[in-house]
């Protein structure tokens, strides 16, 4: 009973929204939304998406029209705000955080002349495709840098949430930082936050007076940067943007997210009408991962972060190539094999010589 | 000089009156604003008050989502309403609202994938005992020890937004969902989606839940004698002690009723609109009902009319926002002008402004 | 686990740090609920501070003049909450979320072109030799001037409140506005007077976050400090030298658990961050359940006064 009304009311509501479909947009340019999780003034991942958004716009200049719509809460809130970007006309919608997934898929359902493509997300349909940036590769640089660059051995982590994306990227960097070091260690803080920046200075203060003399991190602020200033002799790497305000140091790198291909990329195909719903995840070779300008650091360890990337981009080295293990001592991936990416979407578990548990 | 003067009676008149004049002064204010920020003043309040009503375009689908940003601002606000007219201060309905989530999806999730009509009045109800459960702590320390319960409340939305990142990762993650955060969507499993009533009408059952509490918090506070302690503890706190009222039990009676609802709205609100826990599950309904419930003048009636009111400039807004280019911060700070406005002409309804000499009292 | 990394010199020396912006808001709140006015907008008012702040520093290349203009800011926010409630009798409950809505919103407004820039710093003082003393030169003389500002700031609310006439009278018209009046004490200007302080302690407190602690612009940066320091006026009792007490124990509290993680200390972390909160409701239940914590709260305070009553 209670499934019956259920399906009827989901039908006469599609029916209904049926009638309210607009004609598209009369002239012929392609209206592409953006739908945010955060301010386009954060300073890291919502302003690097209106960043790719300007180029969209640079790129097509007249025959092509944006929306966008800035700190969106997950929910109920983003599925009434990618339903009236449709209802307005808009022929691609772009949704950029995690959360959006299900909204976006529930909207999808309802507008099927309208393409939508999720940021970060596993759930798809025709009209719906996922994308997604391989930061890990980016990670691998920078922790290559890190393990050269320490002198106490000692790696401070800011971390946000206790999630696939996060595991990976400290798993990536770690593995790096040992093979440049082997005496490397890290402290990992879990700020449960992706941006509080008071408490990302703290955490970093707290770090580096314990020792730390890099802090990677994997929230947004730029905090831990001025709290690296502050310390001296302590470099910190930019995250989702370049923070080139801290350049020459204690930023000596960064991984920035360019988005901006891809967008482009997907609009042409649907101002081509050749759109298709699939999956992309891309790193470093794409263009979608970029290690901003390496400053301060010595000529060797320089070249070989460049060869690191370089040799990533070309597809001749994995990240996460055997012999590996996992925290527990038990084998993961033996001498030459690379993890798959199902194991690497689904991360969960530490690398063999990272010490503490991941929260859960 | 002016002065003003108490009137013996609210004005009626200035009841009805002085929530237009506030609107009409936000729109004076805020379209200096919007021009200011260079944007077409007429345009944006158009948008924002107009569009969502009655543009072709928009408005078969925004009327309808009015009740649903109406529904739980309007459940939280009248059991908070409650209280503050008691002189109990709870503004802590956000970690209710968000504890009473939790617990809902907590028992609808242990039976999964279980299909059966009881699921989700069990969800309901355990939600609502959440919700209730976590009033009761700042309820029980200012009835034991005389703890303050604006304080405890409040420190208690923290906590329960810690509780719901970590089960959002944690216990209550969907194991199928790749270790991603967030729990299974429950407004796609038959047994506990709280789906659209009415098509067309955004109708949910915790807005017909709003509605009747509405009404019963009507009856209450008009022909109970609950409702005629809670004024007067409110009025005259010296006198209700005189007449009986028991101070402890009132502060539990105001705490649990606003617990109940916001656990309600909760659970309502992640089995339907939201459909899922995740990390940033709360948008803050538990703090814009406190706007809510004072813009309605803590009356049932009147917070129903502010709750879509305030509604309407969320949704509104939105439209504003990626229809002009007008950026979400301008729409918060005409939110504050609306709710400023509405303040400060209220005076007109208990006081005459009078123009000259005071009389000397 | 080694506890040792810890080093309680450098513990204390950033509890202080992490703790100035609340010890600030906290004070104001404090000398505006003495007068018998509960302002509820804290977090508007400190982050008007902020990025008030933030833009003059950036302008003038002076943190100085940023602090002045950060308590310009507060005070000027917090003018918009008097009116309201002391000339238009508005509740002030509502008001005070109002203003903290408002100063959300006009903040990032405000701020829109100044995210990503380094403000020009405010060093610690130099205070030459005293500072390389073990312990004390780092945790007492190596600090920057608003440290010493707020501490001092302390010391002159408690003088003011409990030594000084005008403190006298403040009390009195927090204490029972009705009297107050009649006794021909102008009660409505000194609440004004009393608002505008506490705008401007929030707006430094704010600025002291945008300038010092994290130190960058970014909108919904206070992220619940405004509320905090609240509840620390409360958790004190509403006496200056306990709000010291307890803006130094929260700020403690979020530091040693940072702390503690960056040691390796194996705590579930998730219940970590709520540890601040728990501890500040615990000592809230203890101090209210020895004494009568309540019977310290002003008797008119949150009450509007209209002189007809």
């Amino acid at each position: 009973m209670i499934r019956r009304t259920f399906l009827g009311t989901t039908l006469l509501g599609a029916a209904a929204l049926a009638f309210m479909q607009p004609a598209f947009a009369q002239d012929d340019k392609v209206k592409v939304g953006f739908v945010y999780v955060g301010p386009i003034g954060d300073g890291g991942y919502t302003y690097e998406h209106d960043q790719a958004r300007l180029k969209v716009e640079e790129h097509f200049g007249d025959k092509v029209e944006t929306v966008y719509q800035e700190s969106v809460p997950e929910g109920a809130d983003a599925e009434r705000v990618m339903t009236q970007m449709a209802l307005s006309g808009a022929d691609l919608i772009f949704a950029t955080s995690f959360g959006f997934m299900d909204p976006t898929i529930n909207t999808a359902k309802k507008f099927p002349d309208v393409k939508f493509e999720h940021a970060t997300g596993y759930k798809r349909a025709d009209n719906v495709g996922t994308y997604s940036a391989r930061f890990y590769e980016g990670r691998a640089v920078l922790g290559h840098i890190a393990g050269k660059m320490t002198e106490t051995n000692k790696i401070g982590y800011i971390a946000s949430y206790p999630i696939p994306e996060v595991i990976r990227g400290i798993n990536a960097s770690y593995i790096a930082a040992k093979k440049a070091n082997p005496d490397v260690e890290f402290n990992i803080v879990w700020a449960f936050t992706w941006f509080d920046p008071a408490k990302e200075a703290d955490a970093a203060k707290a770090l580096i007076e314990q020792g730390a003399d890099v802090i990677l991190q994997h929230t947004d602020s730029t905090a831990p940067h001025a709290a690296a200033a502050e310390a001296g002799n302590v470099i910190a790497f930019g995250q989702a943007s370049d923070m080139a305000e801290y350049k020459p140091s204690p930023r000596v790198s960064s991984i920035i997210d360019n988005w901006a291909p891809y967008y482009i990329d997907r609009v042409q195909a649907v101002m081509d009408g050749t759109w298709e719903s699939d999956d992309t995840w891309d790193g470093i070779g794409p263009g979608m991962v970029e290690i901003g300008e390496i400053t301060a650091v010595p000529d060797d360890v320089k070249a070989e972060a460049l060869e690191i990337r370089d040799r990533i981009a070309a597809g001749e080295y994995h990240p996460f190539t055997g012999p590996l293990n996992r925290q527990d001592g038990s084998e993961w991936l033996k001498e030459g094999e690379t993890a798959d990416d199902a194991t690497l979407l689904g991360m969960d578990f530490y690398v063999e010589g990272l010490t503490g548990d991941i929260p859960n | 000089m002016i002065a003003l003067e108490r009137r013996a009676a609210p004005s009626r008149a200035w009841l009805w009156g002085a929530p237009l004049l506030a609107v009409a002064l936000t729109m004076i204010a805020g379209g200096l604003m919007f021009a200011a920020l260079g944007k077409d003043p007429v345009a944006a309040i158009r948008t924002i008050f107009w569009d969502p009503l009655f543009d072709p375009q928009f408005a078969a689908y925004s009327r309808p989502q009015l009740l649903v940003k109406a529904g739980p601002l309007v459940l939280i606000a009248t059991g908070l309403a409650l209280g503050f007219r008691a002189g109990v201060w709870n503004i802590g309905a956000e970690g209710q609202y968000i504890v009473g989530a939790l617990c809902g999806a907590g028992a609808g999730l242990a039976l999964y994938p279980m299909e059966a009509w009881f699921i989700f009045p069990l969800m309901v109800l355990a939600g609502a005992l959440g919700g209730w459960a976590w009033a009761m702590i700042p309820a029980i320390l200012k009835t034991r020890f005389n703890t303050n319960e604006i304080l405890v409340s409040l420190l208690l939305v923290y906590v329960a937004e810690s509780l719901l990142a970590s089960a959002a990762v944690g216990v209550l993650r969907n194991p199928e969902g790749g270790g991603f955060p967030g729990s299974r969507n429950l407004s796609q499993w038959a047994s506990s989606a709280n789906p659209e009533l009415i098509a067309g009408t955004g109708a949910h059952w915790g807005v017909v839940a709003a509605l009747i509490a509405v009404i019963l918090a009507y009856v209450v506070l008009n022909r109970h004698l609950t409702g005629f302690h809670i004024k007067l503890a409110g009025q005259a706190p010296r006198a209700a002690r005189f007449a009986g009222v028991n101070p402890a039990r009132l502060v539990l009676f105001c705490f649990g009723t606003a617990g109940l609802l916001a656990g309600l709205a909760g659970v309502f609100e992640v089995t339907g609109p939201a459909g899922q826990i995740g990390i940033d599950f709360n948008v803050g309904y538990g703090f814009t009902a406190i706007i809510v419930a004072f813009l309605g003048r803590l009356d049932p009636l009147g917070i129903l009319l502010a709750g879509l009111l305030m509604a309407l400039t969320y949704i509104g807004g939105e439209l504003a926002s990626f229809m002009l280019g007008i950026p979400v911060a301008a729409i918060q700070a005409f939110q504050g002008m609306l709710l400023f406005f509405l303040l400060a002409v209220d005076v007109l309804t208990n006081f005459r402004i009078r123009v000259g000499r005071r009389d000397i009292a | 686990m080694d506890l040792s990394v810890i080093s309680p010199t450098l513990l204390v020396a950033s509890l202080m740090v992490a703790s100035t912006p609340l010890l600030l808001a906290a004070l104001g709140e404090l000398v505006v609920e003495k007068a018998g006015v509960l302002n509820l907008g804290v977090e508007g008012m400190m982050i008007v501070g902020a990025i008030g702040g933030f833009a003059i520093a950036v302008e003038t290349g002076s943190p100085v003049a940023g602090f002045v203009a950060a308590a310009v800011a507060g005070a000027a926010l917090a003018s918009v909450f008097g009116v309201l409630t002391q000339f238009l009798l508005a509740n002030q409950v509502a008001t005070g979320l109002a203003t903290t809505l408002f100063g959300l919103g006009i903040s990032s407004l405000m701020g829109q072109s100044y995210s990503g820039i380094r403000p020009p710093a405010t060093p610690r003082l130099d205070l030459g030799p005293l500072g390389d003393l073990p312990f004390v030169g780092r945790v007492v003389f190596g600090h920057d001037w608003v440290v010493y500002f707020s501490l001092l700031l302390t010391f002159a609310v408690w003088w003011f409140l409990n030594r000084s006439r005008a403190g006298l009278t403040l009390r009195a018209v927090g204490e029972n506005h009705a009297a107050a009046h009649a006794l021909g004490i102008k009660v409505v200007a000194i609440r004004m007077a009393a608002i505008a302080f506490g705008g401007a302690c929030a707006g430094l407190g704010g600025a002291y976050l945008s300038l010092v602690r994290v130190p960058q612009w970014t909108e919904g940066m206070t992220s619940g400090a405004g509320w905090i320091a609240l509840a620390i006026v409360v958790f004190a009792s509403w006496r200056a030298g306990r709000v010291l007490l307890g803006a130094y124990l929260f700020g403690g509290v979020t530091v040693l658990q940072l702390n503690l993680q960056a040691a390796g200390v194996a705590l579930p972390v998730e219940y970590l961050s709520m540890s601040p909160y728990l501890i500040t409701i615990a000592v809230l239940v203890l101090m209210s359940a020895r004494r009568r914590g309540a019977a310290a709260a002003p008797a008119s305070l949150g009450q509007s006064f209209h002189a007809s009553q």
